[in-house]
């Protein structure tokens, strides 16, 4: 069993006792524990089950590797799913729950899939779709749905807050052990801005649980003092419960701070989001123990030998009563020193090599230990819990020399430098053959934007893999990072620290060397996904050659882990099953991040009212104080409708429309785009920008223009008022403004820069207000102030003046068909006037409308809308807006690309309207049938509905669309599909259904 | 996350306050141009994987157009320069053939 030692412990506090639930069972840990080692000082070795077969998983690290010990955390408001146990800090009334597993963690049905392995090889999820192809909906999807993902996602919106920072600095240090904190000292004294972080909440890595001696000290010592040291530096920040989660581009880091994981509800933010941007970035971020893989490898007991070690020296906390060391490497052999000077069983030490020599293994001689050397672990026995190790001969088949009982196996197989960050930006990796690992390639790092390095590596995470080599390599990649940064490096001695001499490692990739298939089919690669090392040899077998294939293929780590533990054993395996060397074979790519961020952290304070920046007009209040139901229109919110009481959103539509043709409506079209172009060239830069012409447009007239981009595709849309003799006001559509205008720039800037023309978008100074309606006159002239009569102010007319007192332009312009005056006031006067309009329209039956009122109205008089009629693809002559393009002129923006052959065919899909035969509305994204099929056995089409209402005023279904060659087919009825797979009847129209002469807003 | 530096207002900008604006030093052509021109415009980019010169607004800045000549590979940037130019600067130029001996120019 595991259990909590009487003695010793350097990170816990005994006298600060803790109590936590686990699957509601009730346990105790100290302060300072991890969830793991509490868990396992409660004998609660089995935490999880496996996602494909559901086998019993135990506790297998002690960091953020651990791929097994994933729980739901907390409840409500505050259930995190996916939570590892290991880097979890206990905290009183801590809740977990194990997951994927039902109805229980002891006994779970789904265990049956272990039983059936053999049919759930590599690659089964993708075979399913292969045949018989009704299987794949039927039967494989649902038992994959079943079946799929770890936690459950949370249901309760979540309780805590994140905030985000910025911070920048000289040098970021990723990672508080020896190495990070000797860089960030000789950083610090050379005068650089130095940012520390360190995941953990406590500093010194792995060196104090290894005891190393450094410069004559416990490495804890040593630790200590250069933590106090670099916090008495206005230059250094430290920051410890912070994980460096992604390397970008020049610099630009993510690193997520837990800073109330373990203190719930105390108010201060859950995480912190840094977002860093550092001159030079140096990644001290350590190495990963690698497992061995032999049969039985996952059973719940055995674990990696560095974190047995971990959990014994950090909290006191034995694994196991009797622990089989099985290694590759002299490392292993610590672990087994420290079990044996804490009081426990070692019954035997397992070395796959057969002549380990050096001073770790001297010592376990002369503690009595007894060492298996040349043999390796035929197979652990056990289910939910090791029972005992088959030993073999490592270069043998498996044949069984002895059997050793034992609750817990710590296995060795080297050590991985964690690269990750090191390689998210492009750094290089290069094959180490004598530590049987991939490091930094020191000639190809991540380049920064001067193209020198951007990322140094030291210490472990570099290669340098003892503590003595450590503390020399981190000295002089700090020193090289600061010359970079052009600083002076002081000159500084490495700390010294004690070197033990150690034997070399020997690469073990499957154990025994000729394990048979029924032994490598219980060997574990990936324990979260379910990948063993015959999945990867039968991916080999079947073509999957590239260890990118291979890993999607197998799921390689592709769980949450993202294979911290089982890349490289995977692709030794790959390697030699392709007869290749395993630097032929490559890495998979590293990405950020490097342990999963959560959701919240990257949201930030971005959610609920503050989510995205809204804008807002002048009139905005008023909206919402009248019961306006808004739409985002870009970033606008715009009243879409105002409903009364009672009234649903179409009824209320309705009841606008009909009130604007017949009395008077009231438009807040305040988001329409506004951009003055002014100067001598303005008048010939806007004849390029328009297909029309805008340079003989008289002072106090408007023209309506289009725009396109230079393939000829119709862009945007609006009414050019010529303002005096070298100004243009141009209306761009409400979505455009700010792309139009950055659009006239680019041209002025980067082609016609010599035009002496100026733009300025000045959308937001004015509020306009559509006054529509028969009664439009009327309420104006009331206001009193400047002459809007017919013959002051004729159509496509404007005048500036005063109305009612408010200082006004007026635009004679019409997107109804009524009777119509835009009018733009100073922003300011924006919500007065709005009120003084409904204050002296009350007698005129005035009434707001909204958004779908405008369109239905539009609709109704055949008007285009950018977005509904025109998709990118679309050119004015599909709309049949031919009179808005010049033919005399020699040149404008998307000429040169209408006169492609293709634009010129007569088949195009041309706009007409369409009336349903039985007055229904043809529904949104509708298509026209054409007769049979095409290459893929689809439908054919011939053509789209583009816009679709229900026209209160024909009080029948209307539509736009594009037919092809369209106005060549008046009164032919065409199909249009539906969801249901019903077709919708509609005879071909002209496309303005309302006032085609125009009678009714030229009065 | 690319650091580019404004050269009309100095700022060492971020990328997310800059607009891309894809290759630069296009020619334009217009009416009277053959298919091939009009296709080399339009659609012909040299998307090379090395030096690469670019467009770029300064969009959250100071609202302006610039150059840039960048390292699409490495990410290095050996220059940013005014938009209203013909072609690349020359002092951009040698910076370049010093850090790439083997570039065969932009054209």
């Amino acid at each position: 069993m595991s259990t909590r030692l009487s003695k010793g412990g350097r990170l816990i506090d005994r006298s600060a006792a803790m109590e936590f639930t686990f699957n509601g069972k009730r346990m105790k840990g100290y302060r300072g524990d991890s969830l793991a080692a509490a868990l396992l000082a409660n004998d609660q070795m089995l935490v999880g089950r496996s996602f494909k077969y559901h086998r019993p998983r135990g506790i297998v690290a002690a960091g953020p590797e651990e791929p097994n010990a994933l729980v739901n955390l907390g409840s409500g408001g505050r259930l995190e799913p996916n939570q590892r146990v290991t880097v979890t800090e206990l905290f009183d009334g801590l809740e977990a729950s194990s997951q994927n597993h039902w109805p229980s963690l002891e006994f779970d049905v789904g265990v049956a899939n272990n039983y059936v392995s053999r049919f759930l090889p590599a690659g089964f999820y993708y075979k399913t779709f292969i045949h018989p192809r009704p299987f794949w909906k039927h039967v494989f999807e649902p038992i994959i749905r079943q079946s799929a993902g770890l936690g459950k996602a949370p249901k309760d919106r979540d309780a805590d807050r994140y905030e985000q920072a910025y911070a920048f600095c000289d040098l970021l240090v990723v990672g508080g052990g020896i190495a990070g904190l000797q860089a960030a000292l000789v950083a610090g004294k050379a005068g650089a801005r130095v940012i520390l972080l360190e995941q953990h909440a406590h500093w010194g890595g792995r060196a104090p649980v290894d005891g190393d001696v450094i410069d004559g000290k416990p490495a804890g010592q040593w630790v200590d003092e250069a933590v106090a040291a670099l916090s008495a530096m206005a230059n250094v920040t430290l920051r410890d419960r912070c994980m460096a989660a992604g390397v970008y581009d020049h610099g630009y880091v993510l690193a997520d701070e837990k800073v109330a994981d373990h203190t719930p509800g105390d108010g201060r933010p859950k995480h912190r989001l840094w977002r860093i941007r550092a001159g030079r970035i140096l990644t001290a971020t350590g190495a990963i123990e690698r497992p061995l893989s032999f049969a039985g490898n996952d059973i719940p007991g055995v674990m990696l030998a560095a974190s047995v070690r971990d959990y014994v020296v950090n909290w006191a906390v034995s694994p196991g009563d009797r622990t089989v060391v099985v290694t590759n490497n002299d490392d292993g052999y610590r672990t087994a020193i420290a079990l044996k000077e804490a009081g426990l069983s070692v019954p035997a030490i397992v070395d796959a090599r057969a002549n380990p020599s050096g001073d770790l293994v001297a010592k376990a001689r002369a503690l009595g230990l007894r060492i298996e050397a040349g043999r390796g672990v035929a197979k652990v026995k056990g289910g939910k819990r090791v029972t005992s190790v088959a030993i073999c001969l490592q270069a043998g088949e498996g044949a069984v020399i002895d059997e050793i009982a034992c609750d817990a196996v710590a296995m060795s197989g080297g050590w991985s430098p964690v690269v990750h960050l090191w390689s998210h930006c492009g750094g290089k990796l290069v094959w180490d053959t004598v530590n049987a690992h991939f490091r930094p390639d020191p000639a190809r790092p991540p380049l920064n934007h001067d193209g020198g390095a951007l990322v140094y590596a030291a210490g472990s995470a570099n290669g340098a893999m003892k503590a003595a080599e450590a503390l020399v390599d981190a000295t002089a990649q700090a020193q090289a990072a600061v010359a970079a940064l052009g600083l002076k490096p002081a000159a500084a001695m490495a700390p010294v620290a004690e070197a033990v001499a150690e034997g070399p490692m020997e690469a073990v990739w499957i154990m025994p060397q000729g394990a048979p298939v029924e032994l490598k089919s219980k060997m574990w690669l990936d324990y979260q996904n379910d990948v063993k090392v015959s999945d990867v040899q039968l991916a080999a077998r079947e073509g999957y050659e590239s260890v990118e294939h291979t890993k999607r293929y197998t799921t390689l780590g592709m769980a949450t882990d993202q294979g911290k533990l089982s890349n490289i054993n995977g692709l030794a395996v790959l390697a030699n099953a392709l007869n290749e060397d395993i630097p032929q074979v490559g890495t998979t790519t590293f990405r950020p991040p490097y342990t999963p961020v959560t959701l919240g952290a990257l949201a930030g304070e971005a959610r609920g009212e503050i989510f995205q920046p809204l804008r807002r007009t002048p009139m905005h209040a008023w909206h919402e104080r009248n019961g306006a139901y808004f739409e985002p229109v870009g970033l606008w919110r715009r009243p879409y409708c105002f409903p009364r009481t009672g009234e649903t959103h179409a009824q209320a539509v309705v009841r606008e429309v009909n009130n604007t043709r017949s009395a008077l409506g009231l438009l807040d079209a305040s988001t329409l785009g506004k951009i003055i172009v002014k100067g001598p060239d303005a008048g010939k830069f806007l004849d390029m920008l328009y297909t029309g012409v805008m340079s003989t447009l008289p002072v106090g007239k408007c023209r309506y223009g289009l725009m396109c981009n230079e393939q000829g595709f119709l862009s945007d849309d609006g009414v050019v008022a010529r303002i005096d003799e070298d100004t243009w006001l141009c209306h761009t559509t409400s979505g455009g403004a700010d792309r139009i205008h950055g659009w006239m720039e680019d041209w002025l800037q980067c082609e016609w820069w010599d035009w002496k023309v100026y733009t300025a978008n000045v959308t937001e100074q004015y509020a306009q207000v559509a006054v529509v309606g028969p009664n439009a006159r009327k309420v104006l002239e009331k206001l009193g102030g400047m002459d809007v009569s017919k013959e002051a102010l004729p159509f496509m007319g404007w005048a500036d003046g005063t109305l009612g007192g408010f200082p006004c332009r007026v635009y004679r312009i019409s997107f109804s068909g009524e009777l119509s005056y835009e009018i733009a006031v100073p922003a300011s006067h924006g919500a007065a006037f709005w009120e003084a309009l409904h204050t002296a329209g009350a007698e005129f039956g005035a009434m707001p409308y909204g958004t779908e009122a405008l369109h239905v109205m539009r609709a109704e008089k055949g008007f285009i809308m950018i977005g509904d009629e025109t998709d990118g693809t679309v050119i004015p002559q599909d709309l049949n807006l031919d009179w808005a393009i010049s033919k005399k002129k020699a040149d404008f923006l998307g000429k040169r690309g209408q006169q492609r052959n293709f634009l010129a065919s007569p088949d195009r899909w041309k706009l007409v309207g369409f009336e349903t035969l039985d007055g229904s509305v043809i529904p949104d994204g509708s298509y026209i049938i054409a007769p049979g099929v095409n290459a893929n056995g689809q439908g054919n089409t011939q053509g789209r509905v583009t816009s679709t209402y229900y026209s209160p005023t024909l009080k029948r279904g209307i539509a736009m669309g594009l037919l092809k060659r369209g106005p060549e087919r008046m009164g032919e009825v065409v199909e249009f599909n539906t969801v249901t797979g019903a077709t919708v009847k509609a005879r071909v129209v002209d496309q303005v259904f309302y006032d085609k002469d125009g009678e009714k807003q030229n009065v | 996350m690319l650091l580019i530096e404004c050269p009309y207002c100095g700022v060492k900008a971020e990328e997310t306050e800059l607009s891309p604006g894809y290759e630069a030093h296009l020619k334009r052509f217009g009416p009277g141009s053959t298919d091939e021109e009009f296709e080399a415009y339009m659609f012909a980019r040299k998307n090379p994987k090395g030096v690469h010169f670019e467009r770029w607004r300064h969009s959250y800045g100071c609202g302006k157009w610039f150059l840039a000549a960048r390292c699409t590979a490495t990410l290095e940037v050996f220059g940013t320069y005014p938009a209203q130019v013909g072609e690349p600067p020359a002092d951009i130029i040698e910076k370049i053939k010093a850090r790439r001996p083997d570039w065969k120019g932009y054209k």
